[in-house]
């Protein structure tokens, strides 16, 4: 049982590197793969850093000046302006910042909650039970997922609008509550970490079906979920084309609320660029504590992918 | 009468033997419909919010494309066609078209071959390899909308940062908003900014896939780095290069966020500069409020999708071919080459 806690790994076996440094430490004069770069590779890596990390700089240096800051030349060092342009942000009536702040939080971790739960049901009925047209259910699943969304948003409109729900904060919740990439996901982690002999002792000591399900799959899963709950949430925080047709202006999610920061004939720079950081430090917070586990959700997705 | 008498009972006591697990047997019959129902009750929750929010408009939309809706009635009249062939027939349709494939090519090259050289760099043995893996991630997190506008003033025509910069320089600003190309690199440059660093972390799995004994082999065989990647790692990432290709090509077709705020107007500019096929169907649907041509627009540009796909499959099967291919003839070589040898064996006897 103890396996069943730690996460299994996936594919991607990071090498032994040190010890086979160690063992050869001083026996050879020929630079193989595994031992330490140059300088020049940490040069790169600063400058892919820099090129990622600048236009967030650039834009809180912008968003912290006032409306001609635009126009002054180029300077690294922030201005003082940065609450006060923050502040006529989250107090501009047209834009409704913390409405969208809470819009955006609870939809997108209720989403996210909801796609956990339903792939993990379904990842495991597909990986580990049998069952009459589960490999075909499967491939129509994963089938749906070259679909593009652009596809369902004129009939999901008009049932929304036929319910009532147009700009109303369940019409984004209701069509992202399930996620094709979430089964599918879910179908490959579990038929990897979960040994089929391990069902069948469960099943043998007479455990029903659902018991099974929560101590050796819920178990097991709960790497591959984490990842998930975390993916989910950020697309889902993120989205803007269809929460921009359903919603109204009133009630908005943030990245409606943003695109709304610069609908007018004049743009003041300061404000929309202050508005962009105050509306992406939630998403930044959430990537230093979770960044890890992005990084290898990426990279484990990848190769089952 | 005794034996009669005592017939019964052993009958009685022989039924009884069986019956003892015939009392199990019910919970027996209950997980045996457990087992035989369960994987439908855990598939269930998925299957009905997919029919009812997926499957179903799909469909609909289907229906839709073929009407004249009624937005008032809220039903539409049969019209066939019509739709799809007005879409066909609007300049408007090819002019997103060409900027949709115009700004998926910018984004997507120079991305990939961006991508395969970081992830190369990070493949090495560096230190702090999550800080670096993380640092690559960065952009990923930041909202489309948000790049996009971020990326708007870098890219302002008239103070912006990139136009600031070539003044410095003594050179002319570049018309970000009036010219087609130089606004499609705008636009891919901010899908390239939050994408190329997520496609790089997918390569780089590929390449740690690959047996580090090649590399090994190679050094000792005195193949250098530039060889090495050439020879080896290139030609193990081509599946995963080919995933990479099909998802970008996805979502890279469907593109709206960032073209939808390069301007405070959002309709594409002025003479359709940076207008998507997803903007002009927005417009035609929520501008225009034309539920029945923006439904004959969703499907084509799934045609399209499909179509995209379909190019793809065939470019890798070609690839697979040609590797069966290029065994095929090696193996007709090597009878060649037998044949010949031994031709040369019973000449020389």
């Amino acid at each position: 049982m103890s396996t069943l806690g730690t996460p299994t790994p996936l594919a991607v076996v990071e090498e032994n590197i040190p010890n086979e440094k160690q063992r050869r430490r001083g026996a050879r004069t020929i630079r193989i793969r595994g031992s330490r770069p140059g300088w020049i590779v940490y040069a790169l890596l600063t400058v892919v850093f820099a090129t990622g990390a600048f236009p967030l700089w650039w834009s809180f240096v912008i968003g912290s000046g006032d409306a001609s800051s635009l126009r002054r030349p180029f300077t690294w060092i922030p201005g003082g302006n940065f609450w006060t342009n923050a502040a006529s942000v989250v107090t501009n009536p047209a834009v409704n910042f913390w409405p969208a702040l809470w819009n955006s939080i609870y939809s997108s971790f209720l989403i996210a909650a909801a796609v956990v739960i339903t792939s993990t049901l379904a990842g495991w009925a597909f990986a580990k039970l049998k069952f009459h047209g589960g490999a075909a259910l499967l491939v129509f699943v994963v089938a749906t997922m070259a679909v593009p969304q652009q596809l369902g948003v004129v009939p999901l409109y008009i049932l929304f609008a036929e319910l009532g729900w147009t700009g109303q904060i369940g019409a984004i919740i209701i069509p992202a509550l399930t996620s094709a990439f979430g089964v599918f996901w879910m179908t490959q982690y579990l038929r990897q970490a979960v040994p089929d002999e391990l069902i069948e002792a469960a099943r043998v000591d007479g455990a029903s079906m659902l018991r099974t399900f929560w101590t050796v799959g819920v178990t097991a899963a709960r790497p591959a979920a984490a990842m998930l709950f975390l993916f989910t949430f950020v697309g889902a925080w993120n989205n803007f084309f269809w929460p921009f047709i359903v919603l109204d202006r009133q009630n908005p999610t943030l990245p409606v609320a943003l695109s709304l920061l610069q609908s007018n004939y004049f743009v003041d720079y300061s404000i929309v660029l202050a508005g962009v950081i105050l509306a992406t430090i939630p998403l930044l917070l959430l990537f230093i504590f979770a960044g890890k586990q992005l990084v290898s959700g990426i990279m484990a997705g990848a190769v089952k992918g | 009468m005794t034996t009669t008498a005592s017939r019964p009972e052993t009958r009685a006591q022989t039924p009884e033997e069986p019956r003892q697990p015939r009392v199990i047997s019910f919970s027996h019959r209950l997980s045996k419909w457990d087992l035989k129902i369960s994987p439908y009750l855990y598939i269930s929750p998925f299957f009905i919010m997919f029919a009812i929010v997926g499957l179903f408009p799909i469909a609909y939309t289907a229906v839709i494309s073929f009407m004249d809706w009624d937005l008032v009635r809220n039903s539409g009249t049969f019209i066939g066609f019509d739709q799809y062939i007005w879409i066909l027939t609007q300049p408007h349709f090819w002019t997103a078209l060409r900027n949709t494939f115009s700004i998926f090519l910018l984004s997507s090259i120079p991305q990939l071959i961006l991508a395969i050289f970081i992830a190369a760099v990070l493949d090495r043995n560096i230190r702090a390899k999550t800080f670096w893996r993380m640092s690559v991630l960065l952009p990923f997190v930041v909202a489309p909308v948000a790049v996009g506008l971020i990326f708007t003033a870098i890219f302002a025509d008239n103070f912006g940062l990139v136009n600031t910069w070539l003044g410095n320089l003594g050179l002319p600003g570049i018309q970000w908003h009036k010219d087609p190309f130089w606004s499609h690199v705008a636009i891919a440059t901010m899908v390239n900014y939050r994408w190329t660093g997520y496609n790089a972390l997918i390569l780089l799995a590929a390449m740690q896939a690959v047996n580090r004994d090649y590399y090994e082999a190679a050094t000792v065989d005195g193949a250098g780095p530039v060889r090495q990647f050439f020879s080896i790692t290139m030609p193990s990432l081509r599946p995963t290069l080919i995933f990479v290709i099909i998802t970008s090509t996805i979502g890279g077709l469907q593109i709206f966020d960032e073209p939808r705020v390069f301007d405070q107007f959002g309709r594409g500019g002025a003479g359709q500069q940076w207008l998507t096929i997803t903007l002009y169907l927005y417009d035609i649907g929520w501008g225009q409020w034309n539920f029945g041509r923006a439904a004959a627009m969703a499907w084509i540009l799934f045609v399209i999708i499909l179509l995209i796909g379909l190019v793809n499959l065939l470019i890798t099967r070609s690839l697979v071919r040609d590797e069966g291919l290029r065994r095929e003839l090696t193996k007709r070589q090597e009878k060649e080459l037998a044949r010949q040898a031994k031709k040369d064996l019973k000449e020389a006897v």
